[in-house]
């Protein structure tokens, strides 16, 4: 006898019968309701089931929490998921990821249709997004006056970014007119006023509330809009054929005016930190100048005249006193010298030779001195100065003195 | 330049920028720093003030296009 396998070898192989079947993999299922249990974990429990049989279904949390429709026991839906089994319990049992009212069958295929047309025709291509403007000074809104949804904008844009102006363009947002009159005001902010970006939006609901969004004529307004368009349509898991067009999703209202506006706080911080940039960069600037004034003012010392003034001074003081000490020897040289001098000249003074009894003669017709005996003739009319006085006199005779000549030389 | 008072945010924010990345350029005489400090100085007043002053005005778009106030 073969060897037996145990439970779990075995329900092991029977789960990979279902996990390799690609059918189970990802399966629409229809039936009712029943022994729906929401654990606390957030998993959701349930059974569907028709006439004739049941399936266990599961749906975990991280699935539970994007679906917009909640079930109740006794409604007819349709789930999506893998049906795989669970060992523990012995039990084979749907996944399921996604799950919706029956009834809605019609509207979701027609989403998804004019999803697939707007697609292929461009219209959702991300080079025909439009980038948003930092600082939109003119924000319109198109809306329901009266929804909550209006006040959600008001109430984050006066927190976040109140230099802004607000211009709701009406409209219904649910109903069968609400297609054309979102169209229309999307057209009536492009062609009277200068909004920087639009916000298009409303408030959470159903399915069926959030039709309108659906609609064709709404998604070419947004993509004809001149003004980039920001659509924040019902929660965070609703996604619309508006979404797809426009240049941004943002998952609701108050979301959208967010991501449309910069934030007071944060921009009165960058304000503030630009200003003390400045205010420090100055500073630095300041000191930095200052210091290199210092630096310079002390190479400008080296260099200073000043320096080279009190070396020539001290040079010219030197030179002042050779010039005083050579003058002073100079001048008692010459001083020495000019009494020797005088002491000459006075001995050279003619008065003083007449004194010792010498006398200088001269003729008295023209007073001409005669220096020798020759060349005067006798009768010559003399004039014989003494140091006491004149005598006038003439010649009587001549005598040469060849004697006293031979004797001397 | 536009008188500091006259500026939308938008504009004295963005002047305020381009003098912090001036400076911080550096290659400015003193007299260039000293007068493009001042200006910065003024345009962050400028911009605080906007700030602090800002209150949300709401109008609505009419049928045929008129803006009238709203609330």
């Amino acid at each position: 006898m073969q060897n037996p396998y145990s439970v779990t070898e075995l329900t092991a192989y029977i789960r990979r019968l279902f996990d390799d079947d690609l059918h189970l993999q990802g399966v629409w299922v229809e039936g009712e309701v029943s022994n729906f249990r929401r654990a606390p974990s957030g998993h959701w429990y349930f059974t569907l089931k028709d006439d004739q049989a049941q399936l266990k279904c599961v749906m975990w949390r991280s699935s539970a929490d994007r679906q917009d429709y909640t079930p109740a026991d006794g409604e007819a839906v349709q789930a999506w998921g893998r049906v795989s089994v669970y060992d523990a319990q012995g039990v084979y049992q749907l996944y399921a990821e996604l799950l919706r009212p029956v009834g809605l069958g019609d509207l979701f295929r027609q989403f998804t249709e004019l999803k697939a047309r707007l697609e292929a025709e461009g219209l959702f291509d991300p080079a025909r997004k439009r980038p948003l403007p930092a600082f939109p000074r003119l924000i319109g809104v198109v809306t329901s006056s009266e929804a909550a949804a209006f006040q959600d904008i008001q109430n984050v844009l006066r927190r976040r970014f109140p230099l802004a102006q607000v211009i709701l363009s009406p409209t219904l947002v649910q109903g069968s007119d609400a297609p054309a009159q979102i169209a229309a005001a999307l057209e009536r902010l492009n062609a009277h006023t200068q909004a920087d970006v639009i916000l298009l939006c409303r408030g959470g609901g159903s399915i069926e509330d959030l039709w309108a969004f659906n609609d064709e004529r709404v998604a070419r307004a947004i993509a004809a809009s001149r003004i980039p368009v920001i659509t924040g349509v019902g929660h965070e898991t609703d996604f619309t054929i508006a979404d797809f067009a426009a240049d941004l999703r943002a998952p609701t209202p108050s979301a959208a005016a967010e991501i449309a506006t910069p934030d007071r706080a944060e921009l009165a911080a960058n304000v503030q930190a630009l200003d003390e940039t400045l205010t420090s960069w100055m500073q630095d600037e300041l000191e930095c100048r200052q210091r290199a004034l210092v630096v310079a003012r002390r190479a400008l010392g080296h260099l200073s005249p000043a320096g080279r003034v009190r070396g020539l001074r001290q040079r010219v003081d030197d030179l002042n006193a050779r010039l005083l000490a050579g003058w002073r020897g100079r001048s008692a040289m010459w001083r020495e010298r000019l009494a020797a001098r005088a002491a000459a000249l006075q001995a050279a003074n003619p008065e003083s030779i007449l004194a010792r009894g010498y006398a200088i003669v001269s003729r008295s017709e023209d007073g001409r001195r005669i220096t020798a005996a020759a060349g005067v003739r006798p009768g010559t009319g003399i004039s014989i100065q003494f140091a006491d006085g004149d005598l006038k006199a003439r010649v009587e005779d001549r005598e040469s003195h060849e004697r006293y000549k031979r004797t001397l030389f | 330049m536009n008188a500091i008072n006259e500026l939308s945010f938008e504009a004295a924010y963005a002047e305020l920028e381009s003098i912090v990345a001036r400076l911080e350029s550096g290659e400015l005489s003193l007299d260039e720093s000293v007068s493009l400090f001042e200006r910065g100085r003024q345009l962050a007043e400028r911009c605080q003030a906007l700030l602090d002053q800002a209150e949300l005005r709401v109008s609505q778009l009419t049928d045929d296009g008129r803006i009238e106030p709203l609330g």
